[in-house]
This record gives C-alpha cells, sequence and structure tokens, in this order.
C-alpha cells in the first residue's frame, strides 16, 4: 500500500467516502468544460444501482419487444403443436382421444412445443453480445433468471390459447369447455415449472458447443416429474365417461417443484453468467 | 502424495467383499419364494443406493466446489458422479436379470425404484457431454457443479414424484430391513458396507490416477525441456484438469 503510486491515496479516498462527498469532489477533478451537473448525475447512478424490480421489468419488456419484432419462438411452438396433433392423429389412427391417452398427448406435445422455445430463449444474448451488456451493467444478476423466467412463461402462456383450443379441437372427444377451470389450474403450475427450468437449462446450454442438443437431454429428464403430475391431474378432467377434478395432491406435487426448483435456480444461476 | 491409505482401503474392500460373498451363499436362508436367484437383491440394491448416494455426494461436492473454487472439490464432484454411472449402469445390468427372473419381463413399468433410477441415470449421462462441450476448464468446472447441484436436488424429488404415480402393485423386497429375517439383514448391511467401501476404493483409484498421470507428464515435459505448460498437449477433455503440484511444478513462470 504504501508503495502505491502518488495519485492513489486520494482516489481511494473519495471512493470510501460517503456519496454525497464524493459528488462533490467530483467537480474539482472533472475537466474544466465539463458542468457539475451531469456529472452529480452519474456519480448518483454509479452509487444507487437500480433495484431488482426495475431491471427485471426493463429486461422483461426488452424480451418481449424482440418476440414482438422478431416473431421467433411463439408462431413456431404453435405451429409445431399443432402439426404435432396432425401427426398423432395419424400414428395413432384415432379420430378422438379421452382420458388418460388425451392427457398424455397433450401433456407431451406442450413439452416439446416447449423445448423449441426452451433453446432459442438465450440465443440472441450469446450471438449477439446481450450476456456481455448484461453483465457490464451494475445490476444484480439473478435479475436476467426472474426476467427470462417470466419471458418463457408468457411466451408459453400466450401459445397456450392457441394450442389447447386447437387439441379441443383437432382430437378431443369430451368437450373442453368443462375442463377448462381446473385445466387453467394444471396449466399455470406446469408452465411456472417449466419456466424455471427451462431457463436454468436454456443459460447452461446456451454456452456449449453442442447447444442444440444438450439443452432437450438437460430438460427432458428434469421435467419427467413436471409431465406426471400435469398429466395425472389433468386424465380425469378429459374422462369419456364422468369427468372428475383433479386430484389435490398433483397440483401439490406441481407446485412444491415449483417451489423447489425456483429457488434452486435462483441459487446457482448466478455461477452460469460469471465471465 | 494422493495415493495415501490406498493399500489400507483396498486390502480392507477386499476382505469385506470376500466375507460378503461367503454370506451370500453360505449364511443367508434361501429364500422360499424365489429361492436361489434373490440371491442377486445383495449385490443389486446396495449398488443402487451407494450409486445414488454417490449422485448426491457429487452434488455436495460441487456445492463446496462453487464455496471454495477449489478444483480439487471439482474432481471429487467429477469422479463421484462418474464412478455412480459405472454402478448404474450394473445396477440397471441386474435389475433387468432380477425382473426378467421374477416376473418374467426385463423391464417392469409398475416398479417406481426402476423407473426413478431409470429417469435419474438418463439425467446423469448428460454430465459427461455437458463437461465436454464447454472448452474453457474454469467455466467447464463451474457449469459441471451447477449441474451437478441441480441433479442433486433433482434425485430425491424424482423418487417421490415416480413413487406416487404408481401403485404398489409388486411386493416391496426393498422396504425396511426390519422386515427381513435377522440372517438376510445382517447379509444386506455386510454387502452395503463392502459395496460402499468398493466405491470408495474405486474413487481413490481414480484421483490417484489422474495426477499420477499429470505429475508423470510434468516430469516428462521437464525432461525434454519444453517450456510449454502442462495441459497444452492435452486435448478437449470431459474430466478436470489438474494443477501441476507445488513440488513437481515449474516454479518459473
Amino acid at each position: 500500500m504504501s508503495t502505491a503510486a502518488p495519485g492513489a491515496p486520494p482516489e481511494r479516498a473519495a471512493g470510501t467516502a460517503p456519496v454525497d462527498q464524493a459528488a462533490a469532489g467530483r467537480p474539482a477533478t472533472a475537466p474544466p468544460g465539463l458542468t457539475g451537473a451531469p456529472a452529480d448525475a452519474a456519480a448518483g447512478a454509479r452509487a444507487r444501482p437500480p433495484g431488482l424490480a426495475a431491471t427485471v421489468s426493463a429486461l422483461l419488456r426488452k424480451e418481449l419487444l424482440v418476440e414482438l419484432r422478431t416473431l421467433e419462438s411463439v408462431p413456431g411452438m404453435s405451429l409445431f403443436a399443432v402439426t404435432t396433433f396432425v401427426v398423432f392423429h395419424f400414428a395413432l389412427r384415432q379420430n378422438t382421444v379421452a382420458g388418460d391417452e388425451a392427457a398424455g398427448i397433450l401433456w407431451v406435445t406442450l413439452l416439446f412445443a416447449a423445448i423449441l422455445g426452451i433453446n432459442r430463449l438465450f440465443v440472441a444474448d450469446q450471438d449477439q453480445g446481450g450476456f456481455d451488456a448484461f453483465l457490464l451493467a451494475p445490476v444484480d444478476r439473478s435479475a436476467l433468471l426472474v426476467a427470462k423466467a417470466l419471458a418463457l412463461l408468457s411466451y408459453l402462456l400466450v401459445f397456450e390459447l392457441v394450442a389447447v383450443p386447437a387439441f379441443g379441437l383437432l382430437l378431443l372427444g369430451p368437450s373442453l369447455g368443462q375442463a377448462l377451470p381446473s385445466l387453467l389450474a394444471v396449466l399455470a403450475l406446469a408452465d411456472i415449472g417449466i419456466a424455471l427450468i427451462g431457463t436454468l437449462v436454456a443459460a447452461m446450454a446456451v454456452r456449449t458447443r453442442a447447444r442444440d442438443l444438450l439443452g432437450p437431454l438437460l430438460a427432458l429428464p428434469l421435467l419427467v416429474p413436471i409431465v406426471i403430475g400435469a398429466a395425472r391431474a389433468s386424465a380425469p378432467l378429459f374422462a369419456s365417461t364422468h369427468p372428475g377434478s383433479p386430484a389435490a395432491r398433483w397440483l401439490f406435487t406441481l407446485g412444491l417443484y415449483d417451489l423447489v426448483f425456483g429457488l434452486l435456480a435462483y441459487a446457482v444461476f448466478d455461477f452460469l453468467l460469471e465471465d | 502424495m494422493y495415493g495415501r491409505g490406498l493399500r489400507a482401503l483396498s486390502f480392507a474392500t477386499v476382505v469385506t467383499l470376500c466375507v460378503t460373498l461367503a454370506l451370500i451363499f453360505f449364511y443367508a436362508p434361501i429364500e422360499a419364494d424365489q429361492g436361489f436367484l434373490q440371491k442377486i437383491f445383495y449385490v443389486h440394491v446396495p449398488m443402487a443406493i451407494v450409486a445414488l448416494g454417490g449422485f448426491i455426494l457429487g452434488g455436495l461436492f460441487a456445492i463446496q466446489h462453487l464455496r471454495t473454487r477449489d478444483s480439487r472439490w471439482d474432481m471429487r464432484s467429477y469422479v463421484a458422479i462418474h464412478m455412480s454411472l459405472i454402478f448404474g449402469v450394473a445396477v440397471l445390468i441386474t435389475g433387468s436379470i432380477w425382473a426378467k427372473a421374477s416376473w418374467g419381463h426385463w423391464w417392469v413399468w409398475d416398479e417406481p425404484t426402476l423407473v426413478s433410477f431409470l429417469i435419474i441415470f438418463l439425467l446423469y449421462a448428460i454430465y459427461q457431454p455437458l463437461r465436454f462441450s464447454i472448452e474453457d476448464p474454469e467455466r467447464q468446472a463451474r457449469y459441471a457443479s451447477v449441474f451437478a447441484i441441480t441433479a442433486g436436488v433433482f434425485v430425491p424429488l424424482n423418487f417421490i414424484a415416480v413413487r406416487l404415480s404408481t401403485g404398489y402393485v409388486h411386493p416391496r423386497v426393498l422396504g425396511d430391513t426390519s422386515s427381513l429375517p435377522p440372517k438376510m439383514a445382517l447379509t444386506f448391511l455386510l454387502a452395503l458396507l463392502a459395496i460402499a467401501l468398493l466405491f470408495a476404493t474405486l474413487c481413490k483409484y481414480e484421483i490417484t490416477a489422474k495426477h499420477t498421470r499429470a505429475q508423470l507428464s510434468t516430469l516428462r515435459r521437464r525432461l525434454a525441456g519444453e517450456h510449454s505448460s502442462v495441459y497444452a498437449s492435452r486435448g478437449r477433455s470431459a474430466a478436470p484438469r489438474i494443477q501441476p503440484s507445488p513440488v513437481l511444478g515449474r516454479t518459473k513462470v
């Protein structure tokens, strides 16, 4: 410390001083042409980075704007789901499905369509320097997890607005109307889990050489419990004779899984963003 | 050095394994229902328990790696998961044999333990490809640790989910050991100890071998008078990189 450059001690002192002193000291070292006001504002901004909510809303706005302008994820996912229902019709040689079979077809299709969205989630950030820009900003890194998970959740919800009615129209035997209120609860719980796991897995896979391969391979086993819970919960809704309500334990399982993976993703996400 | 205690550990493992095998074949009673075939239980179930324990242990080591940034923890995590995968293959094979012999099918979906184990195995099968496809060694270690923690949490959750989804169709052999006759329970516990010792010994051998190879290549390079780094000749690898040890590593940069 004693052998440091002569210029170092005053700067160090200014750096540890309270904010108003540092702001007051700034104009003295600033070039004469610069007025005090912008320097004050700059010092204030440096001292108080935006909070988590502000960062998340800014990032989320950016995500949704990019998606609205490029239309890269949601239309592709919707089209994929509808095409998959057609494929299921020919593969199973059935005009209508009900019960366990219907729940299975719906959830396999939703899951694979979600994986399309998961695979694309961080590609723009990786290819066009979004990660670097985010890391340069003095903000909490968990904001990226929250914003991306919310963006993926909104993609899933919008895409299901197309996929679920299409399923009711094309394949489902019993009417969708009476199953809908309970189905919405199952969809919401499952979507939260898919969004959380998808964001974590996408962030892990996007910076590897084989990202298109690793993303689905990582995501599928982790999403198996969600498929179990969601398919079991929605099977009684699609029963052809006596439609029931989803068993509470499946909703509870889904909620518990969401909670655990939410906490886990929050804990480990920062480590994926260190360079 | 890394090989310390290896001989004693290997000796203990061999002795325990031999005693266990003797107990399995000469001491434990023949089961009335399944006959001689039930003996595979003493190999299959302990291996499954040890493999799952190894996966979770890999996650705990990974937490330690992210906390301390010490690459030795990454190596331990890697070796624990690697060895658990090898044990996992053996578990799936012995499980299939047992299922075929006692239930008539190579694979039974009604058995939640089998299904959970398969899902966990499929998840962990991505561990090596994930490491292999990240070139920067520091980031490889960090991402592998994040994976190991995530997957380690997934292990119990997955068991709960799959267990909930299947009815108890088949009688559960792996309940608690208190339902076993005392002779069987003793043999089972000793088998568990023997397999756990085998796991520990193999892990220690792998770590020792990796470090010895790294030191050997450092010495070779020094002998050849090359001034390149130890890792320069190594291509991409799924295994963690080893820092040269302070004794043998070069002091000049």
